[in-house]
């Protein structure tokens, strides 16, 4: 007996967004086949490498394990929400500049997480970075740009909050 | 103008990857597009008595499904690609599906063809085979046995291949003063991109082409070789590789599965997508190492080495790979008297089949494997006689004034000064200091350790006629052509084929340069047959070396090319221009000038050209290099091992690199750093693992250990610069350094660490377990 499709939907980068689903749809299948936005990846299948992670209502989760369905009615950002190239986000403007990704396959998801880390410790130690990411694995850069990337993005995040405080105080 | 060759440049190729989009093989959606899973064998050795597909067929969504039986005589065997000769190699031929036996735990059985992606397997689990099981032949050493079980019937004792190289004579070791004899096991590894493999096909009945886009480092080889086991003209065959998760060598491989997706794109007249999963590509992706190195090395009591004579027995896995014979065979054997002048050196290999997985190239291939004997050796060898380790080291380096310098196998070493980057490593770790630190901490009861690598390796391959005549079945030259649109903006097209080392950065810094133009104006097309005619891909560190020069010397005849027409149009011969910064000026004629620009636009409209001269200003290099390019360097491992719990923590780790010409400061410190995180995996935490019964353990991540951030300390990089000779960029190769070094400079370090309790080896990887075991072991002698 076929299973009728679920209805999903979402807030995606900002966007409402919904498709027809199995029920049994991945959410990363979901993002990527469903709603298109393939800057997501799947790297292990076993929520291990984390090269899928996504923000769910302000959470890194690995989309490889989770259902579509789970995730109806939630705000998610992938890495095409971040920012763009001609905006990009600190974390994006720092594995530029730091040469946090070689393939650049992994790091859609390690940017992700980092973003994570960033928000719950927004001044982390290079001890803190590494156990930090614990969740995704690069096999290309040996992590060590990706730590100064992160490191970078930090910097870059808490000089443009003092910027906004002080623009507040001015004004 | 500022110089942009060796500048510390951010990558051309990220913006697209840091917000998204990328082009990787998963991300392709064609029109009616099908999805297919391979059935694979769950038994390491088993013959297939039925195969009722009959339940699968029925399936939603099922369009069709093959199996081996259904695909003889229509597809071709998928063929070894490096056949050494002078070792009678015995290929055994690998259909693309088994056809009555599997052979290792991830054979292909079926394949199966269905609408979407979850369809697809949900039928092939409906499939029922029967098999009746047969014993595997597991482990390189038992499988040579008189009585081990035959992978294929009429090759006797698994043997794949029996090459040797080098003598030495006996009275050399009959009165070698000293000499040590040490068994390593260099363990199977899993490449490991996170970017499993994958295919996608399309074909094309009106014109009869078929594109086949798959995760490939070299897509002209994969084009020559598929349109053999296709029967389809290599000008109707077109591979793309699109980008791409990584490839360590997991990814040089023609394998069945991609012969597969095209024959039934082909056959069906659908578009077919194949992903491998993660647990899939861990049973049916080529593996890297696994060797059993038995080294014998001898010498004098003053520390000088006479002669290395090595045995290496090298599980070749089910079927012949790719590139797998050369690994062990010319990559490793001749290599194995390391950065030292060692008189005499012999090699003896056997490569035996398995009922395992193949094992083919996986970064350094082989290189990794001789660097290792011969830098634990040579430790042991001072152990014995009671020399430090660094002192042992220089007594028998190959001296600076000694190059080019042919070594004990016959290698001709293009250029190098080894003392430079040992001296430079040493600056940033003070070893006296250190050594005593050691004594203090060991009264303490810590043990702390510390290992060298002081390697070279073989990269850059080249001439071709000499890999013709080591059995390679292709060339080793690179192409490149370099395209000046009107508007004087470049596009470069290579034959090596990136897939995150950064070609579009480093080839482009080399025709910015050179052409005075900015980065920006510089666009790379690599992984397309059909734009690029031919070129053999990237493995082996041969980018930079090999393409990178075919680049140079493309972009050298744009400008000569170039100064014709500026002559032509400033009325002036050839020899009073100069080329610099972009501008063709007459020498000492101030105002006399032609930007590139103009020149570009005066080429590509044709109005005004010297009388003979065509049209277009584009030009082509097919370079094929005069030797092979050997880089080296020191590393330094600092470790601490707890004696209570047998964990290891890597202190400090230094890596002083001469790669020749270093064209991007900043791209080739993240080479570095990437090969030294998986040569420290093979040395610590990484290791594939079968049971008697050829059962494959460690399937996924959960079993298998690749590296986290937290795993690794800082490490700190220099390089020094030796310029090679064998080509004018004077580049070596920088790719495969860190796997090379890494693996024995931790090994040393650890071994330096234990050696109060007398160990001498314990095999790698050096789990907690592993080295509790060996303490508490010698703790109870």
């Amino acid at each position: 007996m076929a299973i009728e499709n679920v209805n999903v939907k979402v807030k995606i980068n900002g966007k409402e967004r919904c498709a027809d689903v199995e029920p049994r749809t991945l959410l990363v299948h979901y993002i990527r086949d469903d709603l298109g936005l393939t800057g997501t990846h799947i790297g292990c299948d076993t929520s291990q490498c984390g090269a899928c992670s996504v923000m769910v209502d302000g959470e890194v989760v690995k989309s490889c394990t989770v259902l579509a369905v789970q995730a109806d009615g939630s705000e998610i950002t992938t890495v095409e929400g971040l920012g763009q190239v001609d905006n990009l986000h600190p974390i994006q403007q720092s594995f530029w500049e730091k040469h946090g990704l070689q393939c650049g396959y992994c790091t859609p998801g390690v940017m992700i997480a980092a973003v994570g880390l960033l928000e719950q410790n927004p001044n982390p130690s290079d001890e803190e970075i590494r156990e930090g990411l614990e969740g995704v694995i690069c096999r290309c850069t040996g992590y060590q740009f990706i730590v100064e990337a992160v490191k970078h993005a930090a910097q870059l995040m808490l000089e443009s909050e003092v910027q906004l405080v002080g623009e507040e105080r001015s004004s | 103008m500022t110089k942009v060759v060796g500048a510390r440049l951010k990558r051309k190729e990220d913006p697209k990857l840091i917000t998204g989009n990328g082009y990787f093989s998963d991300d392709i959606k064609l029109p009616g597009m099908l999805h297919a899973a391979i059935l694979r064998s769950p038994h390491a050795h088993a013959m297939i008595k039925s195969i009722n597909v009959e339940e699968a067929l029925k399936a939603p969504g099922v369009v069709a499904i093959y199996t081996g039986k259904d695909l003889e005589g229509k597809i071709g065997r998928v063929p070894s690609s490096w056949l050494v000769p002078g070792c009678d190699l015995k290929e055994a031929p690998q259909y693309p599906l088994a056809i009555d036996r599997v052979r290792y735990v991830g054979d292909g059985v079926a394949l199966v063809i269905a609408e979407g992606r979850y369809a697809v397997r949900d039928a092939m689990y409906l499939i029922e085979v029967e098999y009746e099981t047969l014993s595997p032949a597991v482990g390189q050493k038992q499988s040579m046995q008189d009585h081990a079980p035959l992978v294929h019937d009429d090759i006797e004792k698994n043997i794949a291949f029996h090459w040797k190289a080098g003598a030495v004579p006996e009275e050399v070791c009959e009165n070698a003063e000293v000499s040590i004899q040490q068994s390593f096991y260099v363990q199977r590894v899993a490449p490991s991109p996170i970017e499993t493999r994958a295919a996608i096909g399309h074909y094309n009945p009106g014109s009869g082409e078929l594109t086949l886009w798959c995760t490939s480092q070299n897509p002209h080889i994969h084009r020559m070789v598929l349109s053999e086991v296709l029967s389809i003209s290599e000008a109707k065959l077109r591979v793309i590789a699109p980008d791409m998760g990584g490839g360590f060598g997991g990814k040089i491989g023609v394998y069945p599965d991609e012969a597969l997706v095209g024959y039934a794109a082909r056959d069906l007249g659908r578009p077919v997508k194949w992903i491998e999963e993660r647990n899939e590509h861990f049973t049916a992706s080529n593996y890297g190492r696994d060797e059993v190195i038995d080294v014998e090395l001898f010498g004098k009591k003053d520390g000088t080495l006479t002669a290395v004579r090595v045995k290496n027995t090298h599980n070749v896995g089910a079927y012949l790979s790719t590139m797998g014979p050369g690994v062990s065979t010319i990559d490793f054997g001749l290599m194995v008297t390391g950065s030292y002048k060692i008189p005499y050196a012999s090699c003896e290999t056997f490569g035996v089949y398995t009922n395992t997985t193949p094992t083919d190239a996986y970064r350094g291939a082989g290189k990794p494997e001789a660097t290792y004997q011969i830098e634990r050796a040579i430790d042991l060898f001072a152990k014995k006689i009671g020399m430090d380790p660094l002192e042992i080291r220089r007594k028998n380096f190959v001296q600076k004034e000694e190059f080019p310098f042919t070594n004990a196998q016959g290698l001709l070493y293009d250029s190098g000064d080894y003392e430079k980057p040992l001296a430079k490593a040493l600056e940033m770790l003070d070893y006296n200091q250190f050594r005593e630190e050691q004594k203090e901490l060991r009264k303490q009861g810590k043990l702390i350790g510390i290992g060298f690598s002081t390697y070279v390796e073989l990269c850059g391959f080249g001439p071709s006629k000499v890999a013709g005549a080591i059995g390679f079945q292709g060339g080793v030259w690179e192409n490149a052509t370099v395209r000046v649109h009107p508007s004087g903006k470049v596009t470069v097209y290579s034959g090596t084929s990136p897939h995150g080392q950064g070609h579009a950065t480093t080839f482009g810094q080399v025709v910015a340069e050179k052409l005075g133009i900015p980065m920006d104006d510089i666009e790379l097309v690599f992984g397309d047959t059909k734009a690029i005619s031919m070129g053999w891909g990237t493995y082996g560190s041969r980018s930079v070396a090999v393409g990178g020069t075919a680049v140079s010397i493309a972009t050298d005849r744009v400008i000569e090319k170039g100064k014709k027409i500026a002559a032509h149009e400033l009325e002036v011969s050839v020899e009073e221009l100069t080329f610099e910064n972009g501008i063709f000026s007459v020498n000492g004629a101030p105002g006399f000038e032609r930007t590139f620009q103009e020149i570009a636009k005066s080429a590509n409209m044709a109005w005004n050209l010297p009388e003979g001269l065509e049209p277009s200003l584009e030009a082509q290099s097919f370079f094929d290099p005069e030797n092979f390019v050997y880089p080296f360097g020191t590393h330094i491992a600092v470790v601490e091992v707890d004696k209570e719990t047998g964990q290891i923590e890597i202190k400090r780790y230094i890596a002083v690199d001469d790669v020749g010409r270093v064209i991007n400061p900043l791209t080739a410190e993240g080479q570095v750093h990437g090969g030294i995180a998986q040569g420290i995996g093979q040395a610590l935490w990484e290791g594939a693992v079968y049971n008697e019964d050829g059962q494959l353990l460690t399937g996924t991540f959960m079993d298998y250990v690749l590296p986290k951030a937290r795993f690794f300390p800082k490490i700190e990089t220099a390089f020094t610069e030796t310029l090679s000779p064998v080509n004018p960029l004077g580049a070596k190769g920088i790719g495969e350094t860190g796997t090379t070094a890494s693996t024995p400079a931790i090994m040393n370090a650890v071994m330096d660490a234990l050696e109060p309790y007398g160990i001498k080896d314990i095999e790698m990887p050096l789990t907690p377990e592993k080295v509790w075991r060996a303490i508490s072991e010698s703790e109870g002698k």
